[in-house]
Parts: C-alpha cells; sequence; structure tokens
C-alpha cells in the first residue's frame, strides 16, 4: 500500500509508456493474428486504463517534474507533468481504451506478419502521443512529436499496395513535416539566445511583443499543420480514408488534440505576453475552419472523407474557443475566459469520444460490407441493429443535440459568447455577435451533416447490393463502441463534475476556475457564472423526456387498442418503389452544394437525353488545391528545375565551380 | 421550488397539452373565414385526433423500431417545450432545467429525429422531405438562436424567465434590435411550423411539400401522435413570441390572484395572434423551394443584425 501511494502520478506514465513500447516489440516478434488481437491489444486498454487513472489523480495534483538520463551526452530529457499534460494524458487513456478495445475485434482478419507491424506501430504511436504530453524541453517533445508523425505515417499506409494510399500518405507526411520545421523555429525564437532549450528557461525568458507574435505564428501555423487549420487541412480527407479504422479514430480523436495541446502550452504557458489580435486572428481562423469543414463535410459521397471533414469542423470550433479565451485573458476578464477554455477543453475531450466512435463505427460498415461509398449503403438498421444504436448515440452527440456531451460544449462556448462583457476595441465588439452566429450556424449545418450520414447508412433500403447477411459487431467492438457511447452519454449528463476535473488546468493557464460557480447549486445544475443568467440541467432534461415518452406511451397504450398491420410502403401510392427512389448521399447534400457554389470546385458530367447508358456525376473539389497547393507544387518544381541546370554530371564543370568558388572566397576573404 | 411552483407546472403542462389543437383549429378557421369558406370548425383538430387514434396503424415492411419510436420522443419533445415557456405565470420549477439554447436544442432534437424516421423506410418522398427539413432546418435554427441572443443580450441572461422578467418590467420603449428580433422570428415561426410561404400545411401531394412528405408513412396513432406534436410546437412558438415580445400581464411568482388575469391575457394574445397568422398565410403565396434559403437567409440576417445592434449601441 505504502508503494502504492508513494507513486507519484508521473511514474505511473513513464510506467505505462514503457509498457506500451513492450507490448509493441511483443507485437512485433509474435506475428502471430490470435495472440495479438486477443492479448495484446486488450492488454493495451488496460494500460491505457491506468494511464487515465494516473492522470486523474495528477489533475489539480503538485507538477511532476522527473528527468530521463537518455538522449544525447549532456542533453537529457526534461519531463513534466502537471494539470494540462494531465488533462490532455486522460483524453489519451480514456479514448484509447475504446479504440484498443475494439482494435482487438476489428483486425482478426489481418495476416499475422502484417498486423504485427500494425501492432508495433500502434502502440509506438500511443507512446509517443504520452511522452508529447510529458515533454518539458524542446528536445524531447521534437522527438517525441517526430516518432508520433512517422508511426502514425506508417499506420496510415498500411494498405500500402493501393496508390491511393501511398498519395495520402505522402501528403500527410509533407504538411506534417512542413508543421514540424514551423514549430522548430517557435522553440528557436522562444529560447531567445539561451543556448538551453528546456520549457524552463522558455518560461523565464522575456519576449518583446514583435518576437512573441513571431513565436504565435509560428505556433499557430505548425501546430495548425497537424490540427488540420484551413488551408492546412487538405491532408485530413486523405489520410481518414486510406487509414484503416482504429487508426484514424485515434488519429481524429486524439492526435488532432496533440496540436490543440502544442498550442495551448506555447500560448498560455511559455510565453509570457499576449497580444490582443492574436485571440481575433485564432477567433477568424477557427470560424472559417468550422464552416469551411462543415460545409464540404456536407456534400462528401465518403463515409470516412465526411467525419474527417466533420474533424477539421470541430478543430474549428475548438480555436474558435482559443481565440476567445486569448481575448478575454488579454482584457484581464479572466471569468470569462475561464469559461471559454472550459468550453474549449471540454469539446476536446467531447470530440475524442464522439468521433472515436463516429470513426469506429464507419469501420464495422465498411467490416461488414465491403463498402465505403455511401452511395451504395443503406439499411444496415436491420442487419445491424447493434452497431446502429451505438452510432446513433454519436452522431447525435456530435449534431450538439441535448442531453448529449456535444451539446455541453457548444451551450458553455455560446454562454461564453453571450457573456461576453464589453471589450475595448469595437472592432471586437462586432465580431464577438458575427462569430456567434457563424457559430452557430456550423453547428446547425453539423446536424444536416449527421442526418445525411446516419441516414445514408443505417435508415432506407439498401441501394445497390443487399446487405442481409451483414454480420452485426461482436464482443470486442461492443465493448470499444459501447464504452465510447457511454462517455458521450455520461460526459453530457454530468457536466458539473467534468468542469470540476478541467478547473486545475483553467486556473493554471489563466487563473481563474468555473467550477465555484458552475457547482453553487449543486451538482445537478449548470451554472456558469450566476444562476439567474444561466442555467441548465441535462440530467432532468434527460429525465422529463423519458418520463414524457413513457407516459405518452402508457397513455396510448391503455386507452386505445393498439391494432398494428403491416402492409408495403405507402408513398402516396406509387406503386413502382425502388430502393434507387431514395435520395442518394449526393443528392442529400445537393442543396448545401446550390447554396455554396462558389465555395466548391464543382463539376458535372450530365448524361443527353439520347444516352443508351446515361450515367450523371458531380463532383466537388477543394479549391485550395488549386489556388494555394497546386501553384506552390508548380514554383517548387521550377525552382528545383533551375538548380538542377547546374548539374550536368560533368567533373570539369564541378572543377570549375570549386574554382570559381574558391577564386570568390579568396577574393571575399580579402 | 415549492409546492405552489410544481402545481402551476403541472396546470401549465396539462393545458398546453389540451389547448394545442385549439389553437391550429382557431387558425385553419381564421384562415377559411378570410377565404370566404365556412370552414371546418375549430373543434375540427380534436376530432381528426380521436378518429386517427381509432384506426388500425399500418406499418411499412421494413420499418425499423427508430420509424414506430420516434411519434413518442416527437411528442415529449414538443410537450416539454410548450410547457416550459412561461405565460401565466414566471415561476415555473422547470424552467431553470431549459434555458433559451437548450429550448432550441430541444427544437433540432426534434427535428433530427423526425428527419431520420422520414429516411428510414426509404421512400422517395421520405428522403426528399427529410433533406428539405434539414435545408429549412439548418437555417432557421440559428436565426431562432441569434433572436434568443438579442433577448438575452438585454436582459444579461439566457433564462427565459429572467428574460420575461426583465422584457415586462421594462415601461413600453421600443428597441431597435428587439424590432429586428421581431420580424426574424415571425419569419422563423412560419418556416419551423410549414406554413406558407415556405410550405403549406393544407397540402397532401404536392411535389413541393416538406413537413408532409416526411410523415407520409405514417398512420393511426403515430400519426395522431405527429399531428398533437406539431400542434404543440406552433403553440409553443406562440407563445414563444408572446414571451419575447408581448410580456404585459404575465403574473409575478407567487402571486396567485393575478393567474385568472394572465388567463384572460393569455387567452386574447392567442385569438389575436392566431388571427394574425391566417392573415399572414392568406397574403402570401408559397415559394420555390430554392427561395426558401433566401428567406431563411434573410431571417437569419435580420436577426444578426438585432444583435450587432445591441451589441454596439447597447440599446
Amino acid at each position: 500500500m505504502t508503494i502504492v501511494t508513494s507513486l507519484l502520478p508521473i511514474d505511473v506514465t513513464l510506467g505505462v509508456i514503457t509498457y506500451w513500447l513492450l507490448l509493441a516489440f511483443a507485437g512485433l516478434l509474435l506475428q502471430n493474428t490470435r495472440t495479438i488481437t486477443r492479448v495484446i491489444f486488450p492488454a493495451g486498454a488496460i494500460g491505457a486504463l491506468v494511464l487515465a487513472a494516473a492522470a486523474l489523480s495528477g489533475l489539480g495534483g503538485p507538477v511532476n517534474v522527473a528527468m530521463l538520463p537518455l538522449g544525447l551526452p549532456d542533453l537529457p530529457f526534461h519531463l513534466r507533468m502537471d494539470s494540462l499534460s494531465s488533462f490532455f494524458m486522460l483524453l489519451l487513456g480514456a479514448a484509447s481504451i475504446g479504440i484498443s478495445l475494439y482494435s482487438a475485434g476489428y483486425f482478426r482478419d489481418y495476416a499475422g506478419n502484417k498486423l504485427g507491424l500494425l501492432c508495433f506501430e500502434y502502440h509506438i504511436f500511443l507512446a509517443a502521443m504520452a511522452l508529447v504530453f510529458l515533454a518539458d524541453d524542446a528536445y524531447l517533445f521534437m522527438v517525441a512529436w517526430e516518432t508520433m508523425a512517422l508511426s502514425s505515417y506508417f499506420l496510415v499506409t498500411t494498405n500500402h499496395s493501393i496508390p491511393d494510399t501511398r498519395r495520402a500518405g505522402f501528403i500527410y507526411l509533407l504538411i506534417a513535416h512542413v508543421g514540424a520545421i514551423a514549430i522548430l523555429m517557435c522553440f528557436g525564437v522562444m529560447q531567445g539566445g539561451h543556448g538551453d532549450y528546456t520549457f524552463a528557461t522558455m518560461r523565464n525568458a522575456h519576449l518583446t511583443e514583435f518576437w512573441a507574435s513571431v513565436t504565435f505564428l509560428l505556433a499557430l501555423f505548425g501546430f495548425g499543420a497537424k490540427a488540420g487549420i484551413v488551408p492546412l487541412h487538405v491532408w485530413l480527407p486523405e489520410a481518414h480514408p486510406a487509414a484503416p479504422s482504429p487508426i484514424s479514430a485515434m488519429m481524429s480523436g486524439i492526435m488532432l488534440k496533440t496540436a490543440i495541446y502544442g498550442i495551448l502550452r506555447v500560448t498560455f504557458d511559455l510565453i509570457d505576453v499576449q497580444l490582443w489580435w492574436w485571440g481575433a486572428l485564432a477567433l477568424t481562423l477557427g470560424l472559417i475552419t468550422a464552416l469551411f469543414g462543415v460545409i464540404f463535410a456536407a456534400v462528401q459521397t465518403d463515409m470516412k472523407r465526411l467525419l474527417a471533414y466533420s474533424s477539421i469542423e470541430n478543430i474549428g470550433i475548438i480555436l474558435v474557443g482559443i481565440g476567445l479565451t486569448l481575448t478575454f485573458h488579454v482584457f484581464h476578464k479572466d471569468g470569462v475566459a475561464a469559461l471559454a477554455l472550459t468550453a474549449t477543453l471540454y469539446h476536446a475531450l467531447n470530440h475524442a469520444f464522439m468521433k472515436g466512435l463516429l470513426f469506429l463505427g464507419t469501420g464495422s460498415v465498411l467490416h461488414a460490407t465491403g463498402e465505403r461509398e455511401l452511395g451504395k449503403l443503406g439499411g444496415l438498421i436491420h442487419p445491424m441493429p447493434k452497431l446502429a444504436l451505438l452510432v446513433l448515440v454519436g452522431a447525435l452527440a456530435i449534431a450538439g443535440l441535448p442531453p448529449l456531451n456535444g451539446f455541453v460544449s457548444e451551450w458553455l462556448m455560446l454562454q461564453a459568447f453571450l457573456l461576453s462583457p464589453g471589450l475595448p476595441h469595437s472592432y471586437l465588439n462586432m465580431l464577438v455577435p458575427i462569430a456567434a452566429a457563424a457559430l452557430v450556424l456550423a453547428s446547425a449545418l453539423a446536424g444536416y451533416v449527421m442526418v445525411k450520414f446516419y441516414g445514408v447508412i443505417f435508415l432506407g433500403q439498401p441501394r445497390e447490393e443487399k446487405f442481409e447477411d451483414a454480420h452485426d459487431i461482436g464482443i470486442w467492438e461492443r465493448l470499444g463502441l459501447g464504452w465510447l457511447a457511454l462517455g458521450s452519454i455520461l460526459l453530457g449528463i454530468f457536466p458539473v463534475f467534468v468542469i470540476l476535473l478541467i478547473d486545475p488546468v483553467t486556473q493554471m493557464m489563466v487563473g481563474h476556475t468555473l467550477g465555484h460557480s458552475a457547482a453553487q447549486t449543486g451538482w445537478l445544475w449548470l451554472t456558469p457564472l450566476e444562476p439567474g443568467r444561466a442555467s441548465y440541467s441535462p440530467l432532468i432534461l434527460f429525465l422529463i423526456v423519458v418520463v414524457g415518452v413513457i407516459f405518452t406511451m402508457l397513455a396510448v397504450k391503455k386507452y386505445y387498442h393498439g391494432r398494428l398491420r403491416h402492409g408495403p410502403a405507402w408513398d402516396c401510392g406509387f406503386p413502382e418503389q425502388t430502393a434507387r427512389m431514395q435520395d442518394t448521399a449526393e443528392g442529400f447534400g445537393q442543396p448545401i452544394r446550390q447554396i455554396f457554389e462558389p465555395f466548391f470546385g464543382v463539376t458535372r458530367i450530365v448524361p443527353t437525353p439520347f444516352d443508351k447508358h446515361p450515367h450523371y456525376r458531380g463532383e466537388s473539389r477543394d479549391r485550395i488545391w488549386d489556388y494555394a497547393y497546386l501553384p506552390i507544387a508548380w514554383i517548387t518544381e521550377k525552382l528545383s528545375a533551375l538548380v538542377g541546370r547546374l548539374q550536368h554530371g560533368r567533373t570539369h564543370i564541378y572543377l570549375l565551380y570549386s574554382f570559381l568558388t574558391l577564386l570568390a572566397l579568396l577574393a571575399f576573404i580579402r | 421550488m415549492n409546492i405552489s411552483g410544481i402545481l402551476l407546472q403541472l396546470f401549465q403542462n396539462t393545458l398546453v397539452v389540451l389547448i394545442a389543437p385549439l389553437l391550429v383549429g382557431w387558425v385553419n378557421q381564421c384562415r377559411a373565414w378570410l377565404q370566404n369558406r365556412t370552414g371546418p370548425g375549430i373543434l375540427r383538430p380534436y376530432l381528426n385526433l380521436f378518429k386517427l387514434f381509432q384506426k388500425d396503424a399500418v406499418l411499412a415492411h421494413n420499418a425499423s423500431p427508430l420509424f414506430r419510436f420516434h411519434p413518442y420522443i416527437l411528442f415529449a419533445c414538443m410537450w416539454l417545450a410548450a410547457s416550459l415557456v412561461p405565460v401565466i405565470a414566471t415561476d415555473l420549477p422547470l424552467s431553470p432545467a431549459v434555458d433559451v439554447i437548450v429550448l432550441v436544442g430541444i427544437f433540432a432534437l426534434a427535428r433530427v429525429f423526425i428527419s431520420l424516421a422520414a429516411m428510414d423506410i426509404g421512400t422517395s418522398f421520405g428522403t426528399l422531405g427529410a433533406r428539405r427539413e434539414m435545408l429549412v432546418g439548418f437555417l432557421a435554427e440559428p436565426a431562432l438562436l441569434m433572436v434568443f441572443f438579442t433577448a438575452a443580450a438585454i436582459s444579461h441572461s439566457t433564462s427565459l424567465i429572467t428574460i420575461v422578467e426583465t422584457l415586462a418590467h421594462k415601461q413600453f420603449v421600443l428597441h431597435p434590435s428587439l424590432a429586428f428580433a421581431a420580424v426574424a422570428f415571425i419569419m422563423v415561426l412560419l418556416a419551423e411550423n410549414a406554413r406558407i410561404p415556405v410550405d403549406n400545411p393544407s397540402t397532401h401531394l404536392e411535389l413541393t411539400m416538406i413537413h408532409e412528405a416526411m410523415i407520409l408513412e405514417y398512420s393511426a396513432r403515430h400519426l395522431a401522435l405527429i399531428e398533437w406534436a406539431s400542434a404543440l410546437k406552433l403553440l409553443a412558438f406562440v407563445t414563444i413570441g408572446i414571451a419575447l415580445f408581448l410580456p404585459w400581464g404575465i403574473a409575478e411568482a407567487g402571486n396567485w390572484g393575478a393567474i385568472p388575469l394572465a388567463l384572460v391575457a393569455l387567452f386574447l394574445k392567442l385569438v389575436a395572434a392566431g388571427a394574425g397568422l391566417a392573415l399572414l398565410e392568406t397574403v402570401s403565396a408559397k415559394m420555390r423551394i430554392f427561395r426558401v434559403p433566401e428567406f431563411m437567409g434573410t431571417a437569419f440576417l435580420l436577426a444578426v443584425l438585432g444583435l450587432l445592434v445591441h451589441f454596439l449601441h447597447g440599446i
């Protein structure tokens, strides 16, 4: 018992990281499908559970520091576990329990050697993410960050025999590294010429406003590339469909949050000054990202691409929260800043659960039907009722509907907008209501997207093939999905406890907490500032709706006969009803495409009336490719062609170069 | 929370569920009069509900549990929404559980469920209705929220009770921001309740239908519950409008003597609102479906303008 109590959270965390590394090597050596799925993945889930428990005890506790004598000589790894790290560690642990459990069932058909490699990369990926949260010097941070990027790259390219997968992996790797360079430069600026890359030095260094702004912009760019902030989002819709579903769930649910962690760590912890326009910039970028993501999600026809765009939207919402926090913090409105930061972190946690749930759900659909195209699915609620129920929870949660978790964080964020005190900047005062309107529009569109996602996959009739023999999910999948669904429900119904968990983080970052006022009228009522101003009780709401439903059912049952007949669908008496008369995924997104047509590069192939085999095709392209990425690629190619002219492969020309350089140097030195 | 509050809450719960069909009947009757028809009488909706409850329900072969379960969820949501709006007195014990943002969330929940249920059978009309409903909804929902935000910003609270108390106690001054919000709210009300010019409630079998297309496959008790829920939704919206823009006459907390007066005031306001709604529907024509986003976009912009006016000028 004394050993257990004397263990610090950081020791337990290091233990879990080591344990995951051991599991990784065990998987690599074993290469046996049965052992890996039945033993190693569940064992990984237990590690995640321990990690979550350690993080829970680390939240609000004293700051733990440690030093590992690894790495280069005279450059030991510095580790630090404070409330911010603990919160994100909790997110990592809690969400990856579900994903690891699910993986135990999902990968049962993989060949042993392939699965061994995947299991190795998977656990390295987990350990690297934990190390990112733990790092307390730029050196370890970059090592862990790059390990995370590389292991996830290999996970994305698991099915590397498909050319599209290789292409997606390349784009991901490229953008990850452009981002990594920016992060490296950001650390370089922050250390301010001390030659010491520990975070402790950076905290003590004082930056001028100019250099602080440069740092912030570099961090926003570098971490934004990982998070998928527009216009650096292009890798998400490519990489997510390519990766196996548990990997997509992990990347979207957890890895994107490492970037959020990075932005928060740099902006609120490592830099000591903040400027108001950073907040406005983050707010504006976040809104653009959120609206962009959700509008594109509405027109997707590939279910995993749709979810990838939805992730972009949620990252946008989180960035809006960061922008609000920054703005309020700069003007010393720390009560509201704490509210905005709580909403931000809450949304990050929620997104890990609900997006994990949805990505895993698409994995099961893919496994049962072999189909990723929404246009060929349909009616899966009949062969797969359990999966349909669990995915419904995730879809309603991400659409931001009460009483689930997505709603609570949006509610808190809207409260932060609404209770925003008068800011001493007329531009900001104008921005706040417009931002609130745009945010609300994005979350309403998320409802549209989720009706499309759920309705087209699970409801209606099967569109092209019959999926009657599609098998429902097995026990491991049920456990994994059930854990994430349960998390989504509990996070939605007991928000006060979650806010009390987040409190130490807001205390550390903006020096103010929400828990005291949030819990002042008991755990049942969520009151962010005062009970008179705003209050919400998800549990009571949930109970009223349940009581209302039961009461209505009983009343109808008692007073009426309840006779029921089954017949064919009526559909206004139209007899020749076929499955292809339902809306396709394209059809469902068509109004959005028509309204927001200027945003899309729409190409339509419309058949003529005389076409023997008419085939209609519409495609919406991401215009950022045309306007930003392709020109950059073109310029890079041209430049490298210019440089390439220097190379002829003839020795005497190279000798001439050396001679000229020597002459130039001599002239220069003299 | 006290006994009188609980009694009042139960009274309002019963009242709204009973008078909701009456409001629909009154609107239809007014419309008939305006169109020089005799009209079916204002009790017609009750008779319809009674008739529907007596019939045998017919379910399509491939209906899923979601389809059968949905009418109950819809009814419970709308009942909850209608019973939370303070129209008679301002001490409803359930009201702190649900503020205006949650109220919009409940409407959104109901909308998502009805759209999913419409897609469940997999008929062409069902999916078409679901798509259009979500199209109207994704613009109506933010517009409604912006209207609420304007009222909330004026009264520094998102709680419906506080909003109503603040607005009822102000002397009659015209808030420019509230005027914008009121116009936006009326447009949202028309769209959310499937009224002309967005949708036509008295149509069936029309290619432009939205709400009716979604519930084509329902029959008997399920249809009755949906119709009743629609009536409750109309009542909820009208009473929200009354609470935000015409709150005078409402009874104070604990003031039982004022309740009869408040009831009379509510009755008069509902009669006037119903007649006004019928008039609006009679003088306007149904729009093409792709004009609807413009209509809803106007409502959204007006509501945002109201909020901006408040934020920039504090009025």
